[in-house]
């Protein structure tokens, strides 16, 4: 599903490289985790792999199954299957929520060569999304993410993903700010997205999110490379032992 | 030299207008306003108000292009009353809403109309105070055609003034709205190449005017306009103005405060590229205890367009409590384009609430990104962010329903132009 081959990446107005030769797989139906220090790359990567602007990427590649990501428009990436749940959901005042995601899944459907969604079904289908994660018909009708508390920005990035299906969906520090309850909502949110036909890459700072979220594969990550791959114990201990321990064993 | 040069334009300009024939009021008040008009001439691009628009292009004797089309209705399908001037043409449809009195200010003047006689050039007068403002005398005097409108109670339907047709239309508007009553005028058209149109408004203690001006979406168009406003106790003023693409505007809104709890709102939203010019220009005076007023402009700038915005504040002595309010933003969207903004406040009053604000800013890159990956285009997205940065604006509009209808008809011409 997700192939990123040997991915150097620099900040385009500094010489500061982030990335230094990232190898990293996520087949289809499994959920990768990605844990590290501050400062390691982890959000970068989720930046790049999307395609933020102030990132040049200097060697290596990426693909979402034969799509090469880094030659496309960030739009034409989500096109392709690609979603990234935002550290930090972005406030977009006098836009309707429900109105920037109408106009987010038709775009993809368009650029699909598929027929738009109509006001009564895309709204047919919202609501029964919104209810699974427990947003209110008022959440819907407010500007984007205006006046939300953090557990609600982060639940609208999953109803989001829900709305758009993704093939592959990176999940950027989706527990940063929330309480346990908020965490087990959008957790189960995500669970119920889980499929054979899709691929999750989850970054995180923390073990706990990993409680909720079940990874096949935690990889560590550590001055823009991956030092470390292993099972879901690897996570344990990282949160028994911290990162210390495990940087020291492979310097 | 410099007098000189206003005086040949101001002759130039003269000899091409002939006053209206017609005596009574209004032609007493026309060489009133015309003797005005000689005394201060007309503008120059070395005043300090004409500083950052050009006047050239109203001063010319004839308007420099010919009338577009009719242009679309942005109020199609709303249940409003219409009225139509289409070049000379000014005729009243049956119909007319319960609590309003309607006439064209030639019946007015022919019938005497007492309200209209007190009412016309007088704000106009009044407001050329500090600040003269030569194409509103111009206007008081060659006035072409008008509506002189008398709200009496609250009035359910709005009015739409719909202004088409003709070449270089000079229109002067009365509307007096009486206590307790209420009503919602509506504005749009392309009224010709070049336009000057005056509006003067009365309201009343605890009388309420709603007013919506759509311009555009026309990019041969000059467009003059004047509105002066005087408020009663209590009395509520709102306006907002949409204007796209229109390729010179200057918009005057002079409004004064003279009775108690009275409260202002001025506003607009602007978005235009190339040779677009586009000017706001406001007065607000607060003459009285607790008085409310804002200022909201929003404009968006592409492809070497200007925007302009001088908005004032004046607190006089005694108006005490006064809570005044002013942001003009705009939202550049290339290198190329240039927003003027000079916000005053002026204040003869010690316990007063009063701000201003001022930025030009790019567009929001982390927003920007935020909607392309999920999918919007940058096209698109760039449309939603300009509609998120007029919202403020466009919130001005009381009317729920009108305010949807606003910001959809914003959306369609945004994504058309």
């Amino acid at each position: 599903m997700l192939t990123i081959k040997n991915l150097h990446v620099k900040l385009e107005d500094e010489d500061k490289q982030i990335l230094r030769g990232i190898d990293l797989t996520v087949p289809a139906g499994e959920v990768h985790a990605v844990m590290g220090p501050n400062g390691s790359g982890k959000s970068t990567l989720s930046y790049v792999l999307a395609g933020r602007g102030g990132y040049e990427v200097t060697q290596g590649e990426a693909h979402l199954g034969d799509v090469d990501l880094l030659d496309i428009e960030p739009e034409e990436r989500a096109a392709a299957g690609l979603f990234l749940a935002f550290q930090y959901p972005v406030e977009i005042p006098g836009v309707g929520n429900m109105t920037f995601l109408r106009t987010a899944v038709n775009a993809q459907r368009k650029a699909r060569g598929e027929e738009e969604l109509s006001a009564g079904e895309f709204l047919k289908v919202i609501r029964a999304k919104a209810k699974d994660l427990k947003i209110d018909a008022e959440m819907l009708k407010r500007p984007v993410n205006v006046g939300f508390s953090g557990g609600e920005k982060k639940r609208n990035e999953i109803l989001q993903m829900a709305m758009l299906e993704p093939k592959m969906c990176i999940l950027d520090e989706t527990d940063s700010g929330l309480d346990v309850d908020a965490m087990k909502l959008v957790s189960e949110g995500v669970n119920a997205l889980r499929d054979p036909n899709r691929g999750f890459l989850v970054i995180t700072h923390y073990q706990r999110l990993l409680d909720h979220i079940k990874p096949d594969v935690v990889h560590i990550m550590a001055g823009g490379r991956i030092i470390k791959s292993g099972g879901p114990e690897l996570a344990m201990e990282v949160e028994v032992n911290g990162y210390v321990d495990i940087l020291e064993g492979t310097s | 030299m410099v007098v000189d040069a206003r005086k040949i334009t101001t002759d130039e300009r003269l000899a091409a207008l002939t006053l209206p024939s017609g005596g009574g009021w209004l032609g007493a008040a026309r060489k009133n306003a015309l003797g005005r008009l000689q005394a201060v001439g007309l503008p120059t691009r070395r005043d300090e108000y004409w500083r950052y628009t050009n006047p050239a292009p109203f001063n010319r004797a004839t308007p420099a292009q010919g009338a577009g089309g009719p242009g679309e209705d942005p109020f199609a399908g709303m249940d409003a009353y219409v009225i139509t001037i289409d070049g000379d043409a000014l005729d009243l449809p049956d119909g007319a809403p319960d609590g309003v009195e309607i006439n064209t200010l030639s019946q007015a003047a022919e019938a005497d109309i007492h309200w209209a006689r007190d009412l016309y050039a007088t704000l106009e007068a009044a407001g050329s105070r500090p600040v003269s403002r030569p194409f509103a005398m111009l206007n008081s005097a060659f006035a072409t055609g008008g509506l002189a409108i008398r709200v009496t109670g609250p009035v359910a339907r709005p009015i739409h003034i719909r202004t088409i047709g003709g070449t270089d239309p000079i229109l002067h508007h009365l509307i007096k709205v009486d206590a307790d009553a209420s009503v919602t005028v509506l504005e749009s058209g392309t009224a010709g190449a070049r336009s000057n149109i005056v509006t003067e408004v009365d309201v009343a203690d605890t009388a309420a005017f709603h007013h919506i001006r759509m311009q555009g979406p026309d990019a041969t168009q000059q467009i003059d306009t004047h509105l002066f406003a005087r408020l009663g106790r209590s009395a509520t003023f709102k306006s907002f103005t949409l204007s796209a693409n229109v390729q010179l505007t200057r918009n005057e809104a002079i409004l004064e405060i003279v009775g108690d709890d009275a409260s202002a709102h001025v506003g607009g939203a602007a978005f235009g590229r190339g040779d677009f010019h586009h000017d706001d220009t406001v007065f607000v005076t607060h003459g009285a205890l607790n008085g409310e007023s804002r200022q909201v402009f929003k404009k968006v700038l592409r492809d070497g367009a200007t925007g302009v915005f001088q908005g004032k504040i004046l607190v006089r002595e005694g108006a005490q409590k006064t809570d005044g309010y002013q942001i003009s933003q705009a939202l550049l969207l290339d290198d190329d384009a240039q927003f003027l903004a000079k916000p005053e406040l002026e204040i003869y009053a010690d316990d007063v609430a009063c701000s201003h604000g001022s930025t030009t800013g790019a567009i929001d890159e982390t927003a920007l990104f935020y909607l392309r990956s999920r999918g919007v285009p940058r096209r698109v997205a760039t449309d939603l962010l300009v509609l998120s940065f007029m919202a403020e604006a466009v919130e001005e509009i009381a009317d729920e329903d009108l305010r949807a209808h606003i910001g959809a008809v914003l959306a369609d011409w945004l994504s058309r132009h």
